[in-house]
């Protein structure tokens, strides 16, 4: 407990200052509240409960979960089938770095435009966002398997799936949950630019609102809002890397 | 005295008998380099009988390793073949049990998981091989530590539990790549110790590489001394010493002669290079 504590003051100190620092120069140099409103504002705003908050958060998790799945589900299946045909994946993998180079902000109006304003655009986005840094990550695992250990399946006499289940999957685990981690993150990004271009809920749609109404503080909940979900999504992560990821010494001594 | 040291090239009645366990026959390896071959295997023949304890001895890149994976089945020889029990073997996989130089534990199995790892290769059920790895652990001296995961472990006793892998697994010849070379003076000569009980208690054959004479001569019926690159087998020494040994030999003084005899052997070898 006291260790943990120990990790966790610093940053808790340099947020709360920044807030102070914030709210003495909301205050100090009277800026207008539609342009910059104070932290306490915020908090007032975010305690007063704006009307269906709560649903449009709710909408976006959902969405965002579901886009997250499915996203890190084609990377990693793109990562395994690269990963066995390794022809392929010379001639591919360009292209994958390409597709990242596509801003998403441009693309998404065209997905709605070719897939209308229901769910599937928006998983597509977020698909978009997520699959690259977990078939990056899963491909980089799955290709610096420890050559002395394989030598030993081979001479072993282990067919290609043992290899794979027993030796590949399970040394490239630690690399795939950072991919896991930057893809969670994105998600929730994804999921708000899936919602500004075409929806009537979620964070995303409610910031837009709450934009074009100059409820600058309602924008600054609605941010707050979306780093927390990031927050959750990662901490998801974590939680169940450590469940999984168990031999790694430092993450035992923590769930112990 | 009566030690039998044969030349290299002549037939060994033995080797030319289709029961032995284990018999590398003329292998010749070149690797490629850009655009210069290099020759690191040049006909090197040797045999373990069964139940032979045969070590090779050389010096430090040799192409002892690049051996290992010819027998194996990793690596295809240029000329020559890999024998087993008479049958021709080479290129095939799955044919020896293998001990790295490394340990190479899998750091996500418990080591009891690792012990049992070619069972579970071979298909055998996971409880019933759980069975025969508790036993062999504890026969070991690694009881209560069943469960603990390899990085927890000390390098000794990563290296006893890469052992009991070997020893688990289903294939009748052992190969061992320098299997202490990693540990510290102290360690080394305590598993030397523990790897002879071990080994006399069940008498696999083995083939061990190694380039510690004392080591080499306390656990080998039979010793190879091999010479530097390209490699072949410079000297084949039959150990004259009965078993079971213990540590009393290393200080007998004809262990002492045979050891200062392929020292000063091996020396030369290395200053002709």
């Amino acid at each position: 407990m006291r260790m943990w504590w120990k990790d966790v003051w610093p940053p808790v100190v340099a947020v709360l200052l920044f807030l102070g620092a914030w709210q003495a120069a909301v205050y100090m140099f009277h800026i207008e509240d539609w342009i910059l409103p104070s932290p306490a504002g915020i908090a007032r705003e975010a305690a007063s409960g704006a009307q269906g908050l709560p649903g449009h958060t709710l909408a976006t998790l959902r969405l965002t979960l579901t886009g997250f799945v499915i996203g890190t589900a084609v990377g990693f299946i793109i990562a395994l089938i690269l990963h066995m045909l390794p022809g392929l994946k010379t001639a591919l993998y360009p292209l994958l770095v390409v597709s990242q180079n596509v801003p998403t902000i441009a693309l998404a109006p065209l997905l709605m435009i070719w897939f209308g304003f229901g769910m599937l655009p928006k998983i597509i986005v977020i698909t978009l966002v997520c699959f690259f840094p977990v078939a990056v990550a899963a491909m980089d695992g799955l290709a610096r398997t420890d050559r002395t250990m394989m030598n030993y399946m081979q001479m072993a006499g282990a067919g290609r799936w043992q290899t794979f289940s027993k030796l590949e999957l399970p040394h490239a685990l630690p690399s795939l949950f950072s991919g896991l981690r930057i893809a969670a993150t994105y998600s929730v990004m994804g999921a708000v630019i899936g919602e500004w271009i075409g929806s009537d809920r979620g964070i995303g749609y409610y910031m837009m609102l709450q934009k074009s109404a100059y409820r600058t503080d309602r924008v600054f909940v609605a941010i707050v809002i979306v780093v927390l979900l990031s927050l959750l999504m990662v901490g998801l992560i974590t939680l169940l890397e450590k469940r999984l990821i168990r031999w790694n010494a430092k993450s035992r001594e923590v769930s112990r | 005295m009566s030690r039998n040291i044969s030349i290299p090239g002549a037939i060994d009645a033995a080797a030319a008998m289709p029961s032995s366990a284990l018999e590398a026959d003329g292998i010749t390896k070149s690797f490629r380099d850009r655009k210069t071959e290099v020759k690191v295997l040049d006909g090197l023949s040797l045999t373990v009988q069964p139940g032979q304890f045969a070590s090779i001895i050389g010096p430090s890149g040799s192409g002892k390793s690049t051996l290992f994976h010819i027998i194996g089945g990793l690596l295809k020889p240029d000329a020559g073949a890999i024998r087993m029990n008479g049958s021709d073997v080479t290129g095939q996989k799955g044919r020896i049990a293998y001990m790295p130089q490394q340990p190479a534990l899998f750091p996500w199995r418990t080591a009891l998981d690792n012990v049992l790892l070619p069972r579970e290769l071979s298909g055998m059920p996971k409880e019933q091989a759980r069975d025969e790895a508790r036993i062999l652990m504890e026969r070991a001296g690694l009881s209560g530590f069943e469960n603990a995961y390899p990085d927890t472990l000390s390098g000794g006793m990563q290296q006893r539990t890469a052992f009991l892998r070997t020893l688990m697994s289903p294939q009748e010849v052992m190969c061992l790549d320098e299997p202490f070379s990693a540990l510290d003076a102290l360690t080394r000569t305590d598993m030397q110790h523990w790897l002879l009980d071990m080994w006399e208690a069940d008498r696999r054959s083995v083939l061990m590489i190694t380039h510690h004479i004392e080591e080499a001569l306390l656990l080998s019926d039979v010793v190879y001394v091999m010479s530097n690159r390209p490699a072949a087998i410079l000297q084949k020494i039959e150990v004259p010493f009965a078993r079971p040994r213990s540590e009393a030999l290393l200080h007998q003084p004809a262990f002492l002669a045979l050891k200062q005899e392929i020292s000063d052997r091996m020396r030369n070898e290395l200053r002709k290079s």
